[in-house]
């Protein structure tokens, strides 16, 4: 019954303030009409009558404030109110809202790219359980399919196991050949995941019967909308993959991306079929580490349980065979390359994560000293409402509600602009050549995020000037008028404010700062070739059915067409290129080594293999020796080219020339050494890499390297023709070495990115924070400069007095971002290459940006102070 | 000792009055209550409201809006059974105090 009436009040809330209304005044006139009637004067009666009831507001509150049910009542009018209010200062509230809008929706960018990439568990039917197993050894996570059997038929920990490799090919459908990245996966892969296809069917473990017995494919969604039109019909009918025939039996529910969250194939394909002749090799290779192994934990099974019984079969493989020799396992999440990319990544994001949230608080520092200055300069409006019999506690709840509304309006307005940049972010594709996506659509986790985030930050910068309201006394107020001047006598809360708020702007702005010289040395550091000019030409021999026997001759007449050209000065093939895909690398021994396990190794080395030219190609410079030459084929003995870093680790301060190593149990000569470079990354620490001749070691997978005068992409056509005649079914990617390498820069790229927007916001909320309390101080104190001015000061003076505070602040807050920003340094070296703030030109660029945002923000406020004018000042309050 | 503080009495006060008065406006209560104490208790009438608006809500009376005797609108207040055991109760424990009171009186 009371329930009811409750929720009855609820939505006719404002009848019942009219009811209580019409019953006060009832209850007034009959104490009037009996005063009356008892002899007193009318006036007198009335007056009688108000005494006797008391004090009506508090009456009102209190009946409001009654009963719990009428909290929602009270509330929906203190925010429209609230509203009220913040329309009536509309300088505050589009402030309070711009920064907001930014500072929220930098947080929720920011958490939907943490939330998708590495909160968000895969998106496959049952994630849960689901592990890479990879090596302890970190940046080590590939594994060999042998090594995989043993480890998915020994352990008892795992509901089961499955293995994946990532890899391109052509994809012939039609007379179009076109460069698909596809996984090929083991049979039970849809089955452990639980991925039921859309159309068609997917394969099991029981179509598996030894090398290249299970000719299918399953296309991923995207695919066969893309490229076969959403053709039901494809299902049944056969492909050419690297000339190979293949029958599309499915296609895998839109929802599915494979197993890695940046990179999503346009196939699947079992893993004992092989388009590139090399099927059983690969299969049976206990060294050959090139599958990512996923498992899924048996139930009640824990990732230490499971990790200790994969390592105890770990060391009874090794004891079996040399090959083995130091396995070791470790389980890590999945979804980023095992540990390639997660590493980078979670540092990566939870950096900026962090640096978002310094980017809020900043904000909120901003807004709460704002705020103060507003609420001191309503000292009057609280004073008064006091005195009429308003509670404090309800004063106070009116002033969080303008913050919290302010935050909620601003968090609302930054989660719709965040939420359009992360859905372009979802459909872009950086590099057209590879499959790698950004699916960072916020989904209801985000929103949450985002409204806790606004309401927490409402909460944050709303309850800063709440100390005032409990020490505002009705008398101090009204004598010393709104302004409480002797808040300016000492350290006040507002300095302290602001100087939080310049000291974390200070931080981010050295973080950018630090990025961008990463970003510049990164840019410039020895690459151990020269990339402006060189045009890059790649492509597989096995698309167009080539077998690495007929390469060779394949690559000869490219060489020769491509040195034809007009323009070009030199042409080479390797491989892979170096910073490119990846190249691999293998342990390498001393001479006279009989047992070849991998603990008895000098080291791994990189290694590519390398036409004659190549070096000229690429720009890597000779230290010692000579290049291959045509001389250098299968029938001659094994020679190799090794980097200065390998020289030195092999074999010290002796000079490497004519020396041998060993490698695959096979002795190899160095005729010459090279310089060092870069092969995987940007921040590597130096690699030791050889070189071999692409006749002793042939590869289908190759670059063509062209060197030329020209504009990389003026060459382009001819080459394209030259190309083509040779085998016009052979598709070739061209692009500049420059833009090739963006790939690798695309880590740094990001994170300079990043760092840079954050920096700018926070530049802007330096500006905003300064102004603001300078604009403010100036304010409030230009009639006493007024007559200060009038009585003779000197504009020094009146400048001191009115921008002493926040210039102080300025500096002092300037001086802790910086140190903080030095002690930082760790965590950015994480996600920039080389960052050191000690760098002395990154401390002149924050100590001049600084200086700069303090100048700008502090003009208006000084051209004011100093254009003070006495007589008008006087005349107008 | 539940409720025994001064809401409480205000709260006896005005049940009993409903219950000996039938049907009444806040400001009859008032009338009531200084004629029934000979002027001894007198409340400030504007408390009286709140304390009615949470009886209402908490069921001990009924309103409803009706013409006084010199045809003016006001709020007649009633008391419902709830309200009748809640009277009962205020007056169990009111009586409690003042024996309380009156045996800290005599032993001090």
């Amino acid at each position: 019954m009371s329930i009811l009436r409750r929720i009855k009040n609820k939505f006719s809330g404002s009848k019942l303030q009219q009811e209580i209304e019409a019953e006060i005044k009832a209850h007034i006139e009959m104490r009037v009409l009996d005063n009356v009637a008892s002899g007193m004067s009318p006036e007198q009666a009335r007056r009688d009558a108000l005494i006797r009831f008391g004090n009506r507001t508090a009456m009102r509150e209190r009946v409001t404030e009654e009963d719990a049910g009428m909290v929602w009542d009270s509330l929906g009018h203190d925010l429209a109110y609230a509203a009220r209010q913040l329309r009536r200062t509309p300088t505050f509230t589009i402030t309070a809202l711009a920064t907001l809008v930014l500072a929220i929706g930098a947080n929720i960018v920011v958490f939907s790219v943490l939330n998708a990439l590495i909160l968000r568990p895969l998106a496959v039917p049952n994630p849960a359980g689901l592990y890479n197993v990879v090596h302890q050894e970190s940046g080590y996570d590939n594994q060999s399919y042998p090594d995989y059997l043993d480890f998915k038929t020994k352990n008892s920990t795992f509901r089961d196991m499955a293995v994946y490799r990532i890899q391109s090919a052509g994809l012939t459908a039609g007379k179009v050949v076109h460069k698909s990245w596809y996984y090929r996966v083991s049979g039970n892969y849809f089955d452990m995941l639980g991925v039921q296809p859309a159309q068609g069917r997917v394969f099991h473990a029981s179509d598996e019967h030894g090398p290249n017995s299970a000719p299918c494919i399953v296309l991923s969604n995207d695919f066969w909308r893309g490229r076969f039109a959403a053709e039901p019909a494809i299902v049944g009918t056969t492909v050419h993959i690297n000339k190979h025939p293949f029958t599309v039996i499915g296609v895998a529910p839109a929802a599915f991306h494979g197993t890695d969250v940046f990179l999503w194939p346009d196939f699947w394909m079992p893993i004992v079929n092989s388009p590139d002749d090399e099927g059983a090799n690969f299969l049976s290779g206990r060294t050959m580490h090139n599958l990512f192994i996923l498992g899924q934990l048996a139930p009640g099974v824990s990732p230490q349980q499971a990790t200790d019984n994969l390592n105890a079969i770990a060391q009874e493989m090794a004891r079996q065979d040399p090959a083995d020799d130091g396995l070791s396992a470790r389980l890590v999440k999945p979804g980023l390359m095992g540990d390639m990319l997660g590493r980078p990544a979670r540092a990566f994001i939870a950096a900026s994560m962090l640096l978002a949230f310094l980017v809020l608080l900043a904000a909120c520092a901003n807004l709460a000293s704002l705020f103060a200055a507003r609420s001191a300069d309503r000292g009057r409006e609280v004073a008064i409402r006091l005195a009429i019999g308003s509670s404090r506690w309800h004063v106070l709840r009116q002033l969080l509600c303008e913050a919290v509304l302010v935050s909620l309006l601003g968090g609302a307005i930054g989660t719709i602009f965040s939420s359009a940049l992360l859905r372009g972010l979802t459909r872009w594709q950086p590099f057209p050549e590879f499959p790698i996506r950004v699916a960072v659509s916020p989904d209801a986790t985000v929103y949450v995020v985002a409204l806790l985030l606004s309401v927490g930050s409402g909460l944050l910068w709303g309850l800063v000037p709440q100390r005032q309201v409990w020490a505002t006394t009705f008398a101090q107020v009204m004598k010393n008028g709104p302004a409480g001047t002797m808040v300016f006598r000492r350290f006040s809360l507002r300095d302290l404010l602001l100087g939080i708020q310049i000291a974390l702007c200070t931080l981010l702005v050295t973080a950018s700062f630090v990025a961008l010289r990463g970003m510049q040395r990164s840019l410039h550091a020895p690459l151990g070739f020269a990339p402006q000019g060189v045009l890059l030409a790649e492509t597989d021999l096995h698309m167009a059915g080539h077998s690495e026997k007929s390469a060779a001759l394949i690559q000869k007449r490219m060489l020769e067409e491509a040195r034809r050209i007009p323009g070009v000065t030199a042409a080479g093939i390797i491989d892979e290129t170096p910073l490119g895909s990846g190249g691999s690398s293998t342990p390498v021994f001393r001479m006279g080594t009989t047992d070849f396990r991998q603990s008895n190794s000098v080291f791994g080395a990189k290694y590519f293999a390398i036409s004659p030219g190549y070096l000229e190609a690429a720009g890597t410079r000779l230290v010692s020796g000579r290049d291959f030459a045509s001389g250098d084929d299968a029938k001659a003995p094994h020679v190799a080219l090794v980097n200065e870093t390998f020289a030195r680790r092999m074999f010290g301060t002796q000079a490497a020339l004519g020396l041998r190593f060993m490698m695959g149990q096979a002795p190899f000569e160095i005729v010459g050494v090279v310089e060092d470079g870069k092969y995987d990354s940007l921040t590597e620490t130096p690699w030791a890499a050889m070189f071999f001749p692409l006749e002793q070691n042939p590869d289908s997978d190759m670059s063509l390297v062209i060197r030329s005068r020209l504009p990389p992409a003026d060459i382009v056509p001819e080459l394209r023709q030259a190309l083509l005649q040779i085998d016009p079914d052979l598709p070739f990617v061209f692009h500049s070495w420059p833009d090739a390498l963006a790939f690798v820069l695309f880590p740094a790229r990001a994170a300079t990115a990043t760092l840079g927007v954050m920096g700018l916001f926070a530049a802007m909320l330096a500006v905003t924070g300064v102004f603001g309390l300078a604009m403010y101080s100036v304010s409030k104190r230009l009639k006493e400069f007024g007559i200060r001015a009038a009585l003779g000061a000197r504009s020094v003076q009146l400048m001191r007095a009115g921008l002493g505070r926040p210039i102080a602040a300025l500096i002092l807050g300037s001086v802790t971002g910086l140190l903080l920003g030095i002690i930082a340094s760790q965590l950015l070296s994480l996600i920039v290459y080389q960052a050191t703030p000690r760098d002395p030109l990154v401390f002149l660029g924050v100590m001049i940006t600084m200086a700069v945002l303090g100048l700008l923000a502090t003009w208006i406020p000084a051209q004011r102070t100093l254009h003070v004018h006495p007589a008008r000042l006087l005349r107008e309050d | 000792m539940a409720r025994n503080d001064l809401q409480g009495s205000l709260d006896l006060l005005i049940l009993k009055t409903l219950s000996q008065m039938g049907e009444v406006h806040g400001y009859g209560i008032v009338l009531h209550i200084q004629r029934a104490s000979d002027d001894l208790l007198s409340v400030e009438e504007g408390s009286l409201y709140p304390a009615l608006h949470r009886m209402e809500m908490s069921g001990w009376v009924r309103s409803e809006w009706k013409l006084t005797e010199t045809n003016r609108k006001a709020k007649y207040y009633r008391l419902t059974s709830a309200g009748q055991k809640e009277l009962q109760k205020a007056e169990k424990s009111f009586e409690q105090l003042v024996r309380g009171i009156r045996a800290m009186l005599r032993y001090a």
